[in-house]
């Protein structure tokens, strides 16, 4: 792998997710709590409209670092949820992810993302450890 | 909620087994474009017995020990009233398809804060020899009433 440096940006991509996003993955996930896809529930329970699943946002938002290092290099990858992404059923939601090399030791690197939806950030301490070397 | 379940382990889930299906759905699902997670000849050529599962694939495995904690009375989570705080998964290797996972759920800790409770829990994510593969960890918060 080349030679990284701390700031370096890896790897950026625009996302979109849609309601079918959200079916999508609810099927393949399991989770089928409805906040993720019937507006009246999640008025009910007194959100803004319907979520994106963290997990969805969490799972799409390291895609562009698993095609930059590939994906049997990615060690360790956490996450904090610290903003919901409403789905709109028209427009959906577009998120942003930047990564960037926080930090390098030897034989991996830690890539922090940044990830926005109308540049607020929704993912806290978004960050990623990648396998440098072999 | 019960503070006493801090330190409770659950019992090891029964075997989970990975299907190449399943990994290219799941991989679909996130965005996924890379193609050791679609293409079982280039997954082989990399080294890997069949394709390899996207890095939060472990989250459906966690998710068999989550509902162990949920469903759990004494435990007194509501699950209508669990928003996830955070995530991470710790990884020895990639999932495999043909994988057969166990996981077995420790609760880490349990907090009250600002009228919310905290439960932070750990999944040790073992394959069919007992040899580790994922550690998946994660804290849900508990909203005050």
């Amino acid at each position: 792998m080349e030679q990284l440096e701390v700031g370096q940006v890896v790897a950026e991509r625009e996302l979109r997710f849609t309601r079918d996003s959200l079916v999508r993955y609810a099927g393949a996930s399991g989770d089928f709590n409805p906040i993720h896809y019937r507006d009246d529930v999640a008025a009910s329970v007194g959100l803004p409209g319907v979520l994106a699943h963290g997990m969805l946002t969490m799972g799409a938002a390291v895609q562009p670092v698993v095609d930059w290092a590939g994906p049997e290099r990615i060690l360790d990858y956490q996450v904090r949820f610290t903003r919901p992404v409403v789905v709109e059923p028209e427009a959906g939601a577009a998120l942003r992810v930047v990564a960037k090399v926080g930090r390098v030791d030897d034989g991996s690197a830690r890539i922090d993302l940044t990830v926005t939806v109308a540049e607020q950030t929704v993912l806290g301490k978004a960050q990623v450890v990648v396998k440098t070397e072999g | 909620m019960n503070p006493e379940i801090q330190g409770r382990q659950y019992p090891p889930t029964p075997p989970y087994l990975v299907g190449r299906e399943k990994v290219r759905e799941f991989a679909r699902a996130v965005q996924a474009t890379h193609p050791h997670h679609f293409d079982v000849e280039a997954a082989r050529a990399a080294g890997h017995a069949d394709v390899i599962a996207p890095p939060t694939f472990p989250i459906v495995i966690q998710e068999l020990t989550l509902r162990q904690l949920l469903d759990d009375e004494t435990a007194g989570v509501d699950f209508s009233r669990v928003v996830h705080g955070d995530q991470r998964f710790t990884a020895t290797r990639p999932i495999v398809a043909g994988d057969e996972l166990t996981a077995q759920l420790t609760v880490t800790s349990v907090k009250s804060l600002a009228g919310n409770d905290m439960v932070a829990s750990e999944s040790v994510i073992t394959d069919a020899s007992g040899e580790h593969v994922v550690t998946a960890t994660s804290s849900l918060v508990v909203r005050g009433e």
